[in-house]
């Protein structure tokens, strides 16, 4: 998990080559004020050299040739595209100098207008039972983000882990030796609660690394962060964040995030994994999954997919039916939970999560116990509604 | 201690509208081999898995070992399912000795008893292989030491030639025959009617879910003998008393029924007189024949 943050950063920031960018300009209207960035670097170069480059760029040492004819017409030639970045860079380096010359033409100092550019930070404040904490909506919005994309994940991951077992057990034929010894809801719920001890080793496991490489990433980066953006505009703007960080998170009940997560991982993984683990049993391969997976998944996929409404307006009634209901509650409620949910209304989608996973794995025993058995048939929705209904 | 080890009374199985079971009844003496046959779609595997309390029966009763058949008796029966395999990536000894603890077998003695049988069929080398380095008739090898390795009262056996080579066919067949003497009782369901014979004392005919035919093999037979005699003899154009009519002439083999109240020896004396007598024999039905009549006159 942690390699999935740090490790895209890391290649961002070693992406950044310098660059040299050669300029030609007749007068040094432009020269004289292009100053260089981090990853760009202008020379300016006489006209005749600029014949030369033109006849055979590669042989030259820069990157591109900005022309600068007047103050309307530039041309950036160079022998590959240039990146988007470069150009996009130069852009806005030329139209901010275009821009302050205008500025200085109708008579408005510049001192006098950096002096107006403010950055304010608006401090939010949650009134609860136990008093004043300090709120962000933007931290919220993040973990609320982080955990219904996990709880997605896994429930997905593991949901599918568990029908693969049982179509495997399924063709490789050992599933009736091994229900002479033991009943079919035993092996059933024994795939399934193996499972969920697996993900929740790698669940564990994920945390410990990700706290371990955290640990090392800051220690890593944020040594060459503070040097590379001693500009004291940036540095302010980071200790913002960094304090906000702090404070913002002292405003959500950490210990009930994590027991909600690990709660509703599991109440969601064992609803949905009892049902995968009925449409493994109904198939002979994994190919003929397609038709039983998909109202399975539409649920999921509908929360998925509703995560953002329900960020916009999480004490909205979509946001409330969703965090009810058992088949969209795991995914929803902990979008919901970083930004405070009602207690009673925390309990009363937990009791019905619970009663969801026993009525689906109630179902999918019935199911699983008839399916196990068929070879080479293929099952319809019809032939699955008579399952339920054989008797023991 | 009772003579029948399983007694099944009026046993009804229904899927939907289907009727797999109608009121079957069987009695299984103990210390015998019961040959459980019948057509494809019988209802055979679905009495088996019944008796291995895999699927219930929606009516009707067991009795194993004298007492109603309760969950823990599958302890004392072992199950080789017609549909059988292995999980392939797991290793042959450490699934024999997982697939022997779910049966309620100690560690220790699991281990012994698979030592024994794996020196026994000549396999111990295999311990440390995966199931899918296995050829079929290997993997079906240790399934029979998996089924037999609890020493369980009664064995099941749906189809356990299939798949196998004569020679290894002949093994286990011996291995059956060696189980029996050791006291165990063994069910086997076969479509093949001469292993049926070499081996079985008493067997039941299941067809649409009904037993249509059951006891001991030799009364069974005796049952279906329809006085037919094949007869060889060195005479063309052979006529004979009313009593005895000729059924088919094929290059002087005559096939002769007598009639009731006629004997074989009356045949003889009429025989010797019209010529040379070369074979005589009486045609006592096969279990094939038996097989295809009981099914047909259904």
């Amino acid at each position: 998990m942690a390699g999935i943050i740090i490790l895209p950063t890391y290649l961002a920031m070693q992406g950044h080559d310098e660059r040299t960018i050669a300029l030609y300009e007749e007068n040094t209207f432009f020269s004289s004020k292009l100053e260089d960035t981090d990853n760009l670097h202008f020379v300016k170069i006489p006209e005749q050299e600029v014949r030369i480059i033109k006849e055979d760029f590669s042989a030259s040492p820069y990157y591109a040739l900005l022309d600068i004819k007047d103050a309307e017409n530039f041309t950036l030639y160079s022998n590959q595209q240039v990146s988007l970045s470069v150009k996009s860079e130069i852009e806005n380096k030329l139209s901010d100098i275009i821009q302050r010359q205008k500025l200085k033409l109708a008579g408005i100092d510049l001192q006098i207008l950096e002096g107006v550019s403010t950055q304010i930070q608006v401090e939010t404040i949650i009134i609860g039972e136990e008093g004043e904490t300090t709120g962000n909506a933007e931290v919220s919005f993040g973990i609320g983000f982080m955990c219904g994309i996990l709880i997605y994940m896994f429930i997905f991951m593991y949901g599918t882990m568990v029908m693969r077992g049982v179509i495997e057990e399924k063709t490789s034929r050992i599933v009736e030796v091994i229900i002479s010894s033991v009943k079919p809801f035993q092996l059933m719920m024994g795939k399934i609660l193996g499972v969920a001890l697996v993900g929740l080793t790698q669940f564990m496991l994920w945390i410990i690394l990700t706290l371990i490489l955290s640990a090392f990433a800051e220690v890593l980066f944020f040594d060459t962060l503070t040097i590379s953006t001693e500009s004291i505009a940036v540095g302010k703007e980071q200790s913002l964040i960094l304090s906000s960080l702090s404070t913002s998170l002292a405003g959500i009940n950490i210990l009930q995030l994590l027991f909600s997560f690990v709660f509703y991982f599991l109440g969601g993984y064992l609803l949905y994994s009892a049902l995968f683990a009925a449409v493994g049993s109904a198939v002979d391969a994994e190919a003929d999954t397609q038709q039983f997976i998909l109202p399975i998944t539409i649920p999921l996929i509908i929360s998925f997919i509703l995560m953002q409404p329900v960020m916009d307006n999480p004490d909205g009634v979509l946001a409330y039916w969703l965090s009810i209901i058992p088949f969209t509650s795991p995914i929803i409620m902990m979008v919901r939970l970083p930004f405070g949910v009602n207690n009673s209304e925390l309990i009363l989608s937990m009791a019905l999560l619970i009663v969801g996973f026993l009525a689906t794995t109630y179902l999918a025993a019935k199911i699983y116990r008839t399916g196990i058995l068929m070879y080479g048939k293929k099952a319809s929705y019809k032939e699955l509604w008579k399952w339920l209904t054989y008797r023991g | 201690m009772s003579e029948s080890i399983l007694i099944a009374k009026d046993i009804v199985k229904q899927y939907g509208d289907y009727l797999a079971l109608d009121h079957v009844n069987l009695e299984i003496p103990r210390g015998s081999i019961f040959g459980l046959l019948g057509p494809n779609g019988a209802g055979k595997t679905t009495l088996m898995r019944i008796i291995n309390q895999i699927i219930a029966p929606d009516y009707g009763t067991l009795i194993f070992d004298g007492k109603p058949l309760k969950r823990a008796d599958i302890s004392q029966i072992g199950y080789l399912p017609e549909e059988r395999g292995l999980y392939k990536k797991m290793k042959v000894g450490e699934q024999t000795l997982y697939l022997a603890k779910l049966k309620g077998m100690p560690h220790n003695e699991a281990l012994e008893k698979l030592k024994f049988w794996f020196k026994k069929f000549d396999i111990l080398h295999w311990w440390n292989k995966k199931v899918e380095e296995l050829s079929k008739g290997m993997a079906q090898k240790i399934q029979f030491v998996v089924t037999v390795i609890h020493e369980p009262k009664l064995l099941i056996f749906d189809e356990p030639f299939s798949g196998f080579d004569p020679i290894n066919v002949a093994i286990i067949r011996d291995e059956i025959l060696e189980l029996k003497k050791g006291g165990t009782t063994i069910i086997f369901s076969t479509h093949r009617m001469e292993s049926v014979e070499e081996i079985c004392d008493n067997i039941a005919l299941i067809n649409n879910g009904e037993t249509i035919l059951e006891g001991a093999i030799e009364k069974i037979k005796n049952d279906f003998r329809n006085n037919i005699f094949s007869v060889k003899l060195n005479t063309e154009n052979l006529t004979l008393p009313e009593q005895f009519q000729i059924i088919s002439n094929t290059d002087n083999n005559y096939q002769i029924q007598i009639s009731e109240n006629a004997t074989s020896n009356q045949l003889l004396n009429a025989l010797i007189e019209k010529g040379e007598i070369i074979s005589f024999q009486e045609k006592i039905p096969t279990m094939e024949d038996i097989f295809i009549k009981a099914v047909k006159n259904e």
